[in-house]
């Protein structure tokens, strides 16, 4: 529908790999923490929830699948289409 | 906020810190990125209508989330309970269907760049100046909000100065929105609503764990003050502070559901902005539809908390929440705004704390982005370029766009502090411009189909339709007409509504109808079906991208949960 002819660049870097590279150090640096440094104090404060270490295994896999989206509809730059989504509503991780 | 700031202070370590600084370093980037791709000032303002739907439609869920939205909705749940749904099944789902569906086709196919522009076409230029400049006025005073809120939270959390964390945040998100223009806004905004998720589900998580779960909080808030009503959502009595059942509903759904949500999601340029910049006309009505998916869900993760908060945390549950329920002081001092940030204090260990912190933040931040590129946009096309410098080659309209983006930031400084001398007054006002869109939407929508509504009718609709929601104000506020709950706003938006349409017809039986000639595009009967058709072929195709289909999906969805809860 856009009619003007005009080279069209907006689109061409990838926002989902930059959202999968925040999700990604995130998950990977609590989950870290959730396996190697959870106190006893932490632990009673989230009532014996390692939180830490679901949130952070949770953020991985969706890193995972964002990566995998990432993979099977990547975003071809020049001219008309790129990429667009196929589900409407995101995981929320 | 008058918590002791010892209480709240979070024990932030340098982890924290350091997830914090990584999601600062992303935001800039996304900024230096998108800054590659603006060659016009298409580009700079609309991303050069070539979004894809899905980014298109979190910036559109996200742009709201700001912090008015995230610390108002949690305090909301923790003083109302589930009734707070409302603001979001009934407040939000039902107009941005309608934005998607009925009035998508014109403000895309017309192929303007505003929502004041659509004005100017339609109604001419008064309408178009009134428009534009209450808008341009009501972006820089949230901006302000906006920006005292994050630099309030940031000194309760983490003892920063107000001044330096004012300034650091101005001048990040100038950095980004002068750089990439409405894409990097939007590419934020999409960022952001995902470390809001990563920071609240989590919260909830947790919470839940820790009152034992969902039985175990309905359980608490039932034995708790405010009792059993707090539990499901109709009929609302204590949110709309109406005794009766029937009027309750009938303001719910008529003075939020229908004239505040309408104004709101279907006129804001701050909305609408983002529905423009994606690249067809089904991605445009996809846009909303596709945030409607995230909005149904969210009250999961800003309400429950809140609730969580109002049975879990000392400072707030008990004798405290009697207290305050009934409008007094509770003898913690604590506040329902602080609702968050204590359970955060409470529940949170380092790691999943900085990225907490780092997702409020982030819904501050972009708050105030979108107020900034909808600002511009409306302040250049509008304004500048309408009535003060007209003509010029667009090369000297991208380059104002961003003068006009570092103006705006000072000037949103500048509000920000008046706004730290007034906080209280900061929800008043962010009432108060809510009611500039309840007329708004009511021109609008009498413009959108009949024909012969008149230019002059255009603008003396609005100007009395905001007279009389200012007088509703007014006498709420002075204690003339004693309106407890948040039952006054429903009541003036609703006066706003029907005196602007009263005004208009009036209006346009004594003036002369514009020519038909010119509102082609612009009003529906004069409009060929073809112009508001959307394409069904190639990346448009698949029964999975049509809006009519998501929108009945979208539709069902939210009148299965108003039932189960």
């Amino acid at each position: 529908m856009g009619s003007d002819t005009r080279k069209r660049t907006a689109g061409a870097f990838d926002v989902r790999l930059v959202i999968a590279l925040l999700t990604g150090v995130y998950g990977a640096v609590i989950t870290v923490l959730g396996i190697g440094f959870v106190s006893d104090e932490d632990l009673a404060k989230a009532g014996g929830m390692n939180i830490n270490l679901i949130a952070g295994i949770g953020m991985l896999v969706f890193t995972g699948l964002f990566l995998l989206w990432v993979k099977v509809r990547p975003l071809t730059v020049p001219d008309p289409e790129d990429e667009e989504s196929d589900s409407s509503s995101p995981e929320q991780g | 906020m008058t918590v002791l700031a010892q209480d709240l202070r979070l024990d932030a370590n340098a982890i924290d810190y350091a997830l914090l600084a990584f999601y600062f370093a992303l935001v800039l980037g996304i900024g230096y990125l998108a800054r590659k791709q603006v060659s016009s000032s298409l580009d700079f303002f609309l991303s050069g209508r070539s979004l894809p739907a899905w980014v298109t439609g979190l910036a559109f869920v996200a742009a709201n989330l700001g912090a008015i939205e995230v610390m108002g909705m949690s305090a909301n749940g923790a003083q109302y309970g589930l009734p707070t749904v409302h603001y979001f099944w009934v407040g939000a789902i039902p107009a941005m269907l309608f934005l998607a569906i009925v009035m998508m086709p014109f403000y895309y196919g017309s192929k303007v760049r505003s929502v004041p522009e659509f004005m100017l076409r339609r109604f001419g230029k008064p309408a178009h100046l009134v428009n534009g400049v209450s808008f341009a006025t009501a972006q820089i005073l949230i901006a302000g909000a906006n920006l005292f809120l994050l630099a309030s939270v940031v000194n309760l959390l983490l003892g920063w100065p107000l001044w330096v964390s004012i300034l650091l945040a101005a001048v990040i998100v100038l950095a980004y929105t002068a750089l990439g223009g409405l894409s990097a806004a939007i590419y934020n905004e999409v960022l952001q609503f995902f470390v809001i998720v990563a920071a609240l589900l989590p919260l909830t998580l947790v919470g839940l764990h820790e009152v034992g779960g969902w039985e175990g909080l309905v359980d608490k808030v039932a034995s708790g003050p405010g009792g059993e009503e707090q539990l499901s959502s109709w009929p609302g009595n204590q949110l709309t502070g109406f005794g009766d059942n029937f009027l309750s509903v009938l303001g719910l759904v008529f003075g939020l559901g229908f004239v505040l949500s309408f104004g709101y999601w279907t006129t804001n340029f701050v909305e609408v902005q983002r529905a423009m910049a994606s690249k067809s006309m089904s991605a445009a009505q996809r846009t909303p539809i596709i945030g409607a998916f995230p909005k149904m869900l969210i009250p999961f993760i800003v309400i429950i908390p809140g609730m969580i908060a109002g049975v879990s945390v000392t400072e707030l549950s008990g004798e405290n929440k009697a207290a305050l329920m009934a409008g007094e002081a509770a003898p913690s001092g604590a506040t329902f705004n602080d609702a968050l940030l204590l359970l955060m204090r409470d529940l949170l260990p380092n790691g999943m704390l900085g990225i907490a912190i780092a997702g409020l933040l982030a819904s501050f931040m972009a708050g105030m982005a979108a107020n900034l590129s909808a600002f511009n946009t409306v302040f250049t096309y509008d304004i500048w370029q309408a009535y003060i410098k007209k003509d010029k080659p667009d090369q000297y309209y991208l380059r104002a766009g961003r003068v006009v983006t570092a103006c705006a930031t000072i000037l949103a400084i500048g509000t920000a502090f008046i706004a730290s001398t007034y906080s209280n007054l900061m929800d008043y006002l962010q009432q108060l411009f809510s009611f500039f869109n309840a007329p708004l939407f009511a021109t609008f929508i009498l413009g959108m189909f009949w024909k012969r509504m008149t230019a002059t009718a255009g603008w003396t609709g609005l100007v009395s339709g905001t007279g009389a929601a200012v007088g509703v104000f007014l006498l709420a506020e002075t204690g003339v007409w004693d309106l407890p709950g948040q039952g006054a706003s429903f009541i003036g938006a609703g006066a706003a509504f029907v005196v602007d349409i009263a005004v208009s017809v009036v209006v346009t039986m004594a003036t002369r109808p514009k020519p038909e000639a010119q509102l082609v595009g612009l009003v529906y009967s004069l409009t060929p079906k073809e112009k508001l058709k959307r394409s069904t072929v190639g990346e448009d195709a698949g029964w999975y991208r049509n809006p009519g289909l998501l929108a009945g999906i979208v539709l069902a969805l939210t009148i299965v949960l108003n039932i189960f809860f």
